[in-house]
C-alpha cells in the first residue's frame, strides 16, 4: 500500500461504519425479531409492534410457546429425521463423491472422458427441473426389505427414509469440488505406494484422503448449506414422505397452520429449527465462509 | 464459469512404477488402473444415470402421455396434446412464465450488485470487518421456509414493515397488505429473496476481489486516479470471472423459484406470485396430472438450459 492511498482512504474509514452498520440492521432484524416474538405471548407481540419493543425482551416473558411447541410436533422425532437424513447424504456423499473425483483426476482407465464431460453437462441442470418426474420414478423403484431377517422385494420409494437419501448422495459439483483438489496434490504418490504394495484402495484411504481435509470440510459444509435433502429439505420429503414419524423439521412448519394460527408458537418453532444451525454457522464461521469462497473460486 | 478449464489435460497418471516385489510388468499395473479407476466411479455414475438421466427419461417419455401419478388405468399416448394445452391453453402458465421472467430480471441485478457492494465494504481492511461479514452472511445459512414464514409476518397489514414505515413517516403512510395486493406480491417477495441470498454471492464476490494482487492497485494510484476511476477500470474488468459465476447462479437459482410462493402467498393472489416450478408442482403433483407436469418439466428444463448456455457464451466471449 503507498502513502497516496493511504491518504485517500482515511477519511473514508470512519464514514463507511454508518451504512455498514445500518445494513447490518436491516440483516438482522427479522432474526432478532423472531426470537424475541417467540418469548411473548400473541396478544404482546401485536401490542409492542408499533414500537422498538418489538425487538426488545420486556413484558411478560416466558417459554410457554416453546412448551405448546411439543404439544403440536413430535419434535425431537423431526430432529432426529433432519440429523439421521442430513448425516447419511452427507457421510455416503463424501464416499461416493470422492472415488468419483479420485477416479476423474488420478487414474486413466476408458471412459473417463466421456464420464468427466457427462458429470460436466450435468452441472448447470438444477434439481427443480425434474421433481415431478422424480417423484413417479421412485415410486416405481424396487427395494429390497426385511422382515426380521427374511429379504422380501418391494417396490416403491414412497414414505421411506430411502428415498430422503439415496437419490441425493451423487452430486456433480462435490465430484468436480473433489477432482480439482485431487488435481492439485503432488505427482507421483501413487507410484511410491504401489513401490510399498499397496493397492489403489488403501493408497486412496491412507494417502489421498488424509492429505485431503480442506476439500472434505468444504464439501460437507455445502452440503448441509445447500443441498435439497439435508437440513432445508421440504420440498422433496413434503412430496414423498407422508408418514409422520419420517418427516424432517422443515414439513413440521406445515403442522402451525392446520388449526388456529399462533404466531408465537411459529415463532417458538422456527427458532428452534434455526438457531442450532445459527450456531454451528458461528462455532464454524471461518470454515463456512472458506467454503463458498471455494465454490466460487473453481478455476 | 471455471468449467472451461477441465478441458485440459488431468494429471498424468503413475507410469511404469518399478514393482520389485510382486514382479508385475507395465500392463498389469495399467490393467489394475483400468479396473480400480472403474470401480472408483461406478457408485457415481450408477447413482447419476439413475436420479439425474432418469428423471429427464421419464420427463421426455411422460410429456407425450396422459399419465396419472397414481392411477389404475395404463397411461396412454396423446402425442404432443401436453405440449399444445401449455403453449396455446394454460393462460396461468403463460403468466407463471412471465413472473418468473420477472422475477429473475430483478433478483440477477439486485442481488448481484448489493453482493459485490457488501463484498468492496467488508473487503475494507478496517476493525470488524469479519462482524459485519458473519452479520450479512447470517440469513444464507437460515432456511428458506424459516425465511418465508417468517416476512410473510413481517408483511402482513399490521406487521412489522408497516409499522416501521408508519414510524419512518410520522404515521403518514400506514402501508398495506403486501402479499395480498397482485401489484406489490412479487416485489415483497423479490426484496425478501435478495434478503436472504445476497450474503453467498458477497463471498464469492469477495474470492474475486481477494485475487486481485495490490500492485495493481499501487500502480493505479501512482498514475493519480481517483477510487472510482481505480473501480471502473482495474477492479471491474479484473472480477469478470467471478461475474459470469455469479450471473449464472443467481439466474438458475431464481428461475427456479418455489418455496417462497408456496410458503408465503400459494402462487396468489390472481397468479401474480405463480412460477414455473410452482405449476409444475401444482400440475404434476397436487391435481396429479403427470404426464402435463412432466411437459411443463421439460419445457422448463430447455428453457434453464438455453439461458445457462446463452450466459456461459456471452460472458466468455468477452475474455
Amino acid at each position: 500500500m503507498t502513502t497516496t492511498n493511504l491518504k485517500a482512504g482515511a477519511p473514508a474509514r470512519r464514514w463507511v461504519y454508518l451504512p455498514m452498520a445500518l445494513l447490518a440492521v436491516f440483516f438482522l432484524f427479522p432474526i432478532v425479531f423472531m426470537v424475541v416474538a417467540s418469548l411473548k405471548t400473541d396478544r404482546q407481540i401485536f401490542a409492542d409492534m408499533d414500537s422498538l419493543k418489538a425487538f426488545l425482551p420486556v413484558g411478560e416473558l416466558s417459554f410457554a410457546n416453546y412448551a405448546a411447541v411439543f404439544d403440536r410436533v413430535p419434535f425431537w422425532r423431526f430432529l432426529g429425521n433432519t440429523l439421521f437424513v442430513t448425516f447419511c447424504v452427507t457421510a455416503l456423499g463424501l464416499i461416493v463423491n470422492s472415488m468419483a473425483g479420485y477416479a476423474l483426476a488420478r487414474m486413466r482407465w476408458k471412459g473417463r472422458g466421456i464420464v468427466f464431460g457427462f458429470i460436466i453437462a450435468t452441472l448447470i441442470l438444477p434439481f427443480d427441473t425434474t421433481i415431478v418426474p422424480m417423484v413417479y420414478l421412485v415410486a416405481n423403484l424396487p427395494w429390497i426389505g426385511f422382515e426380521g431377517i427374511k429379504p422380501v422385494l418391494e417396490i416403491g420409494w414412497l414414505n421411506t427414509y430411502h428415498v430422503q437419501i439415496v437419490p441425493f448422495v451423487v452430486n456433480a459439483f462435490s465430484i468436480f469440488l473433489f477432482a480439482q483438489y485431487f488435481k492439485s496434490l503432488p505427482k507421483g504418490l501413487e507410484e511410491a505406494a504401489a513401490m510399498d504394495g499397496a493397492g489403489w484402495l488403501r493408497t486412496y484411504w491412507r494417502i489421498i484422503v488424509p492429505l485431503s481435509k480442506p476439500v472434505f470440510a468444504t464439501v460437507t459444509i455445502l452440503t448441509v448449506v445447500t443441498s435439497p435433502a439435508t437440513w432445508n429439505a421440504y420440498l422433496w420429503p413434503l412430496m414423498t414422505v407422508q408418514s409422520e414419524e419420517l418427516r424432517p423439521v422443515m414439513v413440521g412448519v406445515q403442522y402451525f397452520f392446520q388449526l388456529n394460527i399462533s404466531w408465537g408458537e411459529v415463532m417458538a418453532y422456527i427458532s428452534m429449527i434455526t438457531l442450532p444451525m445459527v450456531a454451528v454457522f458461528i462455532a464454524f464461521q471461518r470454515s463456512f465462509i472458506q467454503s463458498i469462497a471455494n465454490a466460487g473460486m473453481k478455476d | 464459469m471455471a468449467i472451461a478449464s477441465t478441458d485440459r489435460p488431468l494429471t498424468a497418471a503413475p507410469e511404469s512404477p518399478p514393482r520389485p516385489r510382486r514382479r508385475r510388468g507395465k500392463g498389469d499395473f495399467q490393467k489394475a488402473e483400468q479396473r480400480a479407476g472403474r470401480a472408483f466411479a461406478i457408485p457415481a455414475i450408477i447413482l447419476l444415470l439413475l436420479f439425474v438421466i432418469g428423471p429427464a427419461v421419464v420427463s421426455l417419455t411422460m410429456s407425450f402421455t396422459n399419465a396419472r401419478l397414481i392411477s389404475p388405468v395404463a397411461p396412454e399416448f396423446i402425442g404432443l396434446d401436453n405440449f399444445r394445452r401449455a403453449f396455446t391453453e394454460d393462460d396461468l402458465f403463460h403468466q407463471s412464465v412471465a413472473n418468473t421472467f420477472g422475477f429473475a430480471a430483478l433478483v440477477v441485478p439486485l442481488q448481484g450488485g448489493l453482493g459485490l457492494v457488501l463484498a468492496l465494504l467488508v473487503n475494507q481492511k478496517i476493525a470488524g470487518r469479519n462482524f459485519f461479514r458473519t452479520v450479512y452472511f447470517l440469513p444464507v445459512i437460515t432456511s428458506m421456509v424459516v425465511i418465508s414464514l417468517l416476512w410473510r409476518f413481517l408483511y402482513q397489514e399490521d406487521g412489522l414493515i408497516n409499522s416501521a414505515l408508519s414510524m419512518l413517516t410520522g404515521g403518514y403512510y400506514a402501508g398495506q397488505a403486501w402479499l395480498a395486493d397482485p401489484s406489490t406480491a412479487m416485489g415483497a417477495i423479490v426484496i425478501m429473496s435478495v434478503w436472504q441470498g445476497v450474503g453467498f454471492h458477497m463471498i464469492i464476490w469477495l474470492t474475486g476481489l481477494q485475487t486481485i494482487p495490490d500492485e495493481v492497485y499501487e500502480a493505479g494510484a501512482l498514475d493519480g486516479t481517483t477510487p472510482w476511476q481505480r473501480f471502473r477500470y482495474l477492479t471491474l474488468p479484473l472480477l469478470r470471472p467471478t461475474f459470469a459465476f455469479v450471473l449464472i447462479t443467481i439466474t438458475i437459482a431464481s428461475m427456479s423459484l418455489f418455496v417462497q410462493v408456496d410458503i408465503m402467498t400459494d402462487g396468489g393472489p390472481l397468479g401474480s406470485t405463480s412460477t414455473i416450478v410452482y405449476q409444475i408442482v401444482q400440475k404434476g403433483f397436487q391435481q396429479q396430472q403427470i404426464g402435463y407436469g412432466a411437459a411443463l418439466s421439460l419445457i422448463f428444463f430447455c428453457v434453464v438450459l438455453i439461458l445457462a448456455l446463452l450466459q456461459r457464451r456471452l460472458t466468455r466471449e468477452k475474455d
